[in-house]
């Protein structure tokens, strides 16, 4: 007799077991699909939804670069290169080159965090596929650059001021814990 | 078919043919028109729209990129399919290898000569109609163990072994649920069954007597482990046999076997629909016998591809059964199951011989009542979930 009552039971369960589950399936073809159609097929660009401290591919502001080589040594795999010359006579130093090999770049962020005016910073950009890996080495200087000097009392050139600016916006936004933004630079200093 | 031919023949045709001839030919050319203007289009448009379906149950988008929606993707899988190197594995049977794909695709298509389109519109109304179907369908568990054995693979073997067992059982329940529709039709013949009912649900043999009712679901049930499809699987089950008894097929080959099963839930389908659905019937709303026939055929095809929805939906929803849980659920739940419904479309004959319209009637407000619920449950799901809606079926 319980073997039947089991029967039954089974049989009940089934049914009713696989009713709900066509009805939740079913709820499923009125939903919108989650898929994101990458590349082509978005309202925008994937690159302008990204969050701010998304680490994409390290972009440098040669104008705001003091030289201080802190992420060259900072970098635990040694992507970037700097090279930095003095000219003799009107001792100004100047950039040969400042490459990064995004290659090699594994994204942490230490060369970010401990840029002093915030001029290497991760871009939201991160489509890096080329055909070639030495396509991937990017060459910030082309021609030789003049390091820049951080002026006492602040920046007196608006072209440069604004670019410090974006530069210390990014370091208190980036290098600091998500609940500290914005109140870093007053702890540190 | 033959009535054409004949008169044909008689208004002065072909002469100097031998008359044999003329037959085979016109045979070939109706199975040639049948295949490339209307099966093969069927079972690739129905590939994509299995994709589609089954993609936004899983949140997710399909094929849409190759032509309008990707309705056209069919047609890519194809030429590539074509394109492809044709691989006979050096230790395979080459004959039973090569062999293989097309006697599952004669099994499958073989169905097409009795399917009922409309009161016209059927290749050969056999008085053993539906007893035909029932054995040339089981011609493709005969090319699908070729196919398991001529590989000389284990998952192959395990693949088109399962196949078999699985096949040769859920034939039980799906030819005693055939069985009790005969019980009332008293016919065979797949015209003769449809015209045994009338165009109204409470007409349909669905709705005859609540056996009939239990009947239609253990046959679609049982059809779809006939077919090989989900969640009865097993023969092709991929975290297992890596693709049962297709593994070692490349190509047009491989495409066969999919071209057969995706036409065969056309088939699927089209049996239930004759079966239990009505078929072609339709309320006498025209005299004009081109339009009647259009409009029989739509409403056949309709009916017959609801069915091929709901074994997409089904896809979607249900895991994959194992190997034991199949066989007990063929052999402990629905054979005898069947057998009930047999045994009391029998008892109901001799109590209501001429049938009993009220019990129709109430069988047809049973199934509204359950619709109504499913929906309800559906209603709930959305409202739990608080999801966003899109109803567009495009994006």
């Amino acid at each position: 007799m319980t073997a039947l009552v089991k029967y039954v039971i089974n049989i009940v369960e089934t049914v009713t077991t696989i009713f709900e589950g066509m009805a939740i399936t079913f709820s499923h073809f009125m939903r919108r699909p989650m898929t994101i159609q990458y590349p082509d097929r978005i309202e925008k660009p994937v690159q302008e939804t990204l969050p701010l401290r998304y680490r994409g591919i390290l972009e440098v502001d040669m104008d705001i670069c003091t030289g201080c080589l802190a992420c060259e040594r900072v970098c635990p795999i040694t992507c970037i290169t700097i090279g930095i010359e003095m000219n003799k006579e009107t001792k100004q130093r100047t950039f040969t080159h400042f490459d990064i090999d995004i290659c090699k770049c594994m994204y942490c962020g230490l060369c970010a965090e401990v840029c002093p005016t915030g001029s290497i910073r991760h871009s939201q950009e991160f489509e890096g596929a080329c055909y070639n890996p030495a396509g991937l080495v990017r060459h910030f200087v082309t021609e030789p650059v003049p390091l820049y000097k951080p002026k006492k009392g602040g920046e007196t050139d608006p072209g440069l001021a604004t670019k410090v600016e974006i530069g210390q916006k990014y370091l208190d936004e980036f290098a600091t814990p998500e609940e500290k933004v914005g109140g870093a630079g007053a702890e540190e200093g | 078919m033959q009535q054409l031919v004949d008169q044909l023949l008689q208004e002065g045709y072909f002469q100097g043919l031998p008359k044999d001839a003329i037959y085979a030919g016109s045979m070939i050319l109706a199975a040639f028109v049948v295949l490339s203007f209307f099966v093969a289009p069927l079972a690739g448009i129905t590939s994509w729209l299995e994709r589609r379906v089954w993609a936004r149950i899983q949140s997710r988008v399909g094929p849409n990129r190759v032509g309008p929606q990707g309705i056209l993707q069919w047609l890519a899988d194809g030429i590539k399919n074509l394109l492809k190197e044709d691989i006979i594995p050096a230790a395979a049977d080459k004959w039973l290898f090569a062999f293989a794909p097309y006697v599952v695709f004669v099994g499958f298509l073989a169905t097409f000569v009795v399917i009922p389109f409309g009161s016209q519109l059927i290749v050969a109304d056999l008085n053993i109609g539906i007893f035909y179907l029932l054995a040339v369908t089981s011609l493709v568990v005969v090319g699908i163990l070729m196919a398991g054995w001529a590989s000389n693979n284990k998952w192959s073997l395990l693949g088109g072994m399962r196949s078999a067992a699985q096949i040769v059982s859920y034939e039980i329940p799906a030819g005693l649920a055939v069985l009790t529709v005969i019980f009332v039709a008293g016919t065979m013949s797949m015209q003769g069954i449809i015209k045994a009912q009338g165009w109204a649900p409470w007409d349909w043999l669905l709705f005859y007597n609540p056996f009939t009712f239990v009947a239609f679901f253990l046959y679609f049930t049982a059809a779809l482990a006939e077919g090989n499809r989900t969640p009865f699987d097993i023969p092709e089950a991929e975290s297992e046999l890596v693709a049962g008894y297709v593994t070692e097929y490349s190509g047009m080959r491989f495409l066969f076997f999919f071209f057969a099963e995706w036409g065969n839930l056309y088939v699927i389908g089209a049996i239930a629909t004759t079966l239990f659905l009505g078929g072609w019937q339709v309320p006498p709303v025209t005299d004009n016998p081109v339009l009647l026939g259009i409009l029989q055929f739509v409403v056949f095809f309709l009916k017959a591809y609801l069915w091929v929805f709901v074994a997409m939906w089904v896809r979607g929803t249900l895991p994959r059964v194992r190997v034991d849980q199949l066989m007990s659920l063929c052999w402990k739940y629905m054979v005898p199951l069947s057998f009930i419904c047999l045994l009391g479309t029998a008892a109901w004959m001799v109590v209501f011989p001429k049938g009993n319209r009220v019990a129709s009637i109430g069988m047809f407000l049973i199934g509204l009542v359950i619709l109504g619920l499913f929906f309800k449950r559906v209603n709930f799901q959305i409202r739990h979930a608080r999801p966003e809606l899109y109803f567009k079926p495009y994006i």
